[in-house]
């Protein structure tokens, strides 16, 4: 579609108006005005030390994406192929998604200890359960036509698994690694908020208690466009992969 | 159609499903008898849930019979599906990751033919079912009438001397049914494959076969076979015939009955 770019282009402006109108009404206590927070935001990446914040960041947040995404895939297609297995998981897998996981955060500070390992840990337990719900929903969804179809062909189980299987089931995986990655990001912020001495979440929270407005929005609008920019990626790899014309 | 040269051979086929939780088992089939003829183009009708599809399952191979013997080219068919076998279902089977191209090729390139020779099948069935214009499209960007003739090309591509057909055009309206039912006609002729075909459209079944078995509510059982005697070049225009009529009649007549009474079983 044509007109998506100018879609983007209109709500960016219309944010970027309402923002402006906030400071305006609410004053610099508050929150900072556009132009500052993007000059602000330049010169945080011009600093040394905010990068190593970002480095921080980034390893916990690569880290817990990566074993997200490997075990949430493993197990979801091993609950996915194992039927009974997976009808006996799923309530308790769904459960552990929809409750709020900072409730289990004094758990992983006793676990993990403060730092790099807590970090990750709670990354993951963000990332891990979406993952694993859509990859198992994503093999017990390939539609049963094309069970028969492999067997009429005379496939092996192997090339079943690979040229039908992996492929019908990819899209709904990376649907489920879409929101994985975007929640344990989230899970890896939270953890630097609390008992952390590194990481862009310390900044963020640090900023915030002494009271630096500026540095607050400027921290957060880099986070949301990082974010947006990780997601407008996977959502790219998954169009892709869709084929919807 | 004389049974000189059996492609099929159903000798007291019959099939039940074993019941869950103290229900008793299901016999969804048979005992059936029945000879198909190499090149025949066999239909079957019956009411809804009669184990038309079971029966398909049983000669491709997909589901063994409980009782009786099922023969291939004069071999029993086991649990698994025998060479030389291709099926279309109603349902889309067209795999929406690839291109109609890629689609088409998929059996040949599993089964390790060489390239040329799938890019020569491939066009070839393209041409054939009027697909060459869509090589590079996806399933997606199709009608489900397109999809389903990438279903048969895929099928068609691998040269299968028997062709079973479950309700491959089900899904399609009326008029692309009848097309459809012309390509299938000439890609019969053309290719000398034997073709089973259940369907529950009657004027389908009517204006295509060579013979239709007509099968009773479940247990679905064979209660007559009609032999149409069309000519073996034929298309969609015998409907105005006036045996088309006859032949028509004469299903309904069959069918009537048994259809009220599966209608009353709840089936």
């Amino acid at each position: 579609m044509k007109s998506t770019r100018l879609d983007t282009a209109i709500l960016v402006f219309g944010l970027l108006l309402v923002w402006q109108l906030l400071y305006m009404v609410a004053g610099a206590n508050v929150i900072s005005a556009p132009l500052a927070t993007l000059i602000r935001a330049g010169q945080l990446l011009a600093d040394e030390r905010f990068w190593l914040h970002i480095k921080s960041t980034g390893e916990a947040f690569g880290l817990a994406g990566i074993i997200a995404i490997v075990l949430g895939i493993a197990v979801g297609l091993w609950l996915g192929f194992r039927r009974f297995a997976g009808d006996v998981a799923d309530p308790f897998i769904n459960t552990l998604y929809s409750i709020p996981k900072i409730t289990l955060y004094p758990l992983i500070l006793l676990a993990f200890g403060l730092g790099m390992s807590a970090k990750v840990a709670f990354g993951v337990i963000h990332g891990l359960f979406p993952v694993t719900i859509f990859t198992m929903g994503a093999v017990r969804n390939v539609a049963p036509i094309y069970y028969r179809t492999a067997r009429i062909m005379r496939l092996t189980d192997f090339a079943t698994l690979a040229t039908i299987m992996a492929p019908a089931a990819l899209p709904e995986i990376l649907a489920g690694i879409r929101i994985g990655v975007a929640l344990t990001l989230l899970g890896t912020l939270i953890g630097e908020f609390f008992a952390s001495t590194s990481g862009v979440g310390f900044a963020l929270i640090r900023a915030s208690e002494t009271h630096a407005v500026t540095d607050v929005m400027a921290i957060t609008l880099l986070l949301f466009v990082f974010a947006a920019s990780v997601n407008a990626l996977l959502n790219f790899i998954q169009r892709r992969l869709r084929h919807n014309g | 159609m004389g049974n000189v040269d059996s492609h099929i051979s159903l000798h007291a086929v019959a099939k039940s499903f074993p019941g869950h939780d103290g229900h008793p088992d299901t016999h969804a089939l048979g005992p059936v008898d029945l000879d198909v003829a190499r090149g025949e183009f066999f239909s079957v009708v019956g009411p809804s849930g009669c184990g038309k599809s079971t029966l398909l399952e049983m000669i491709s191979g997909l589901s063994p019979p409980t009782t009786g013997t099922a023969l291939f080219n004069g071999k029993p068919i086991g649990g698994s599906v025998p060479a030389g076998i291709g099926a279309v279902f109603q349902q889309d089977a067209s795999f929406f990751w690839l291109n109609v191209w890629d689609n088409v090729a998929f059996g040949l390139r599993r089964h390790g033919i060489a390239a040329d020779e799938i890019k020569h099948r491939v066009n070839q069935a393209l041409a054939f079912m009027g697909l060459r214009a869509f090589a590079n499209a996806y399933p997606a960007q199709l009608s489900g009438g397109m999809r389903q003739r990438v279903c048969i090309a895929r099928t068609l591509v691998l040269r299968p001397e028997l062709l079973l057909l479950d309700e491959p055009f089900g899904a399609l309206d009326q008029q692309t049914r009848l097309l459809m039912g012309d390509e299938l006609l000439r890609l019969w002729r053309e290719t000398n494959a034997t073709i089973i075909l259940i369907t529950h459209a009657l004027d389908e079944a009517a204006m295509l076969s060579d013979r239709i078995g007509i099968m009773s509510a479940r247990p679905g059982r064979f209660i007559d076979i009609i032999t149409t005697n069309w000519a073996r070049d034929r298309d969609s225009r015998i409907v105005s015939d006036e045996r088309f009529g006859a032949i028509m009649g004469k299903l309904w007549e069959c069918l009537r009955e048994e259809s009220l009474r599966s209608l009353k079983s709840g089936s």
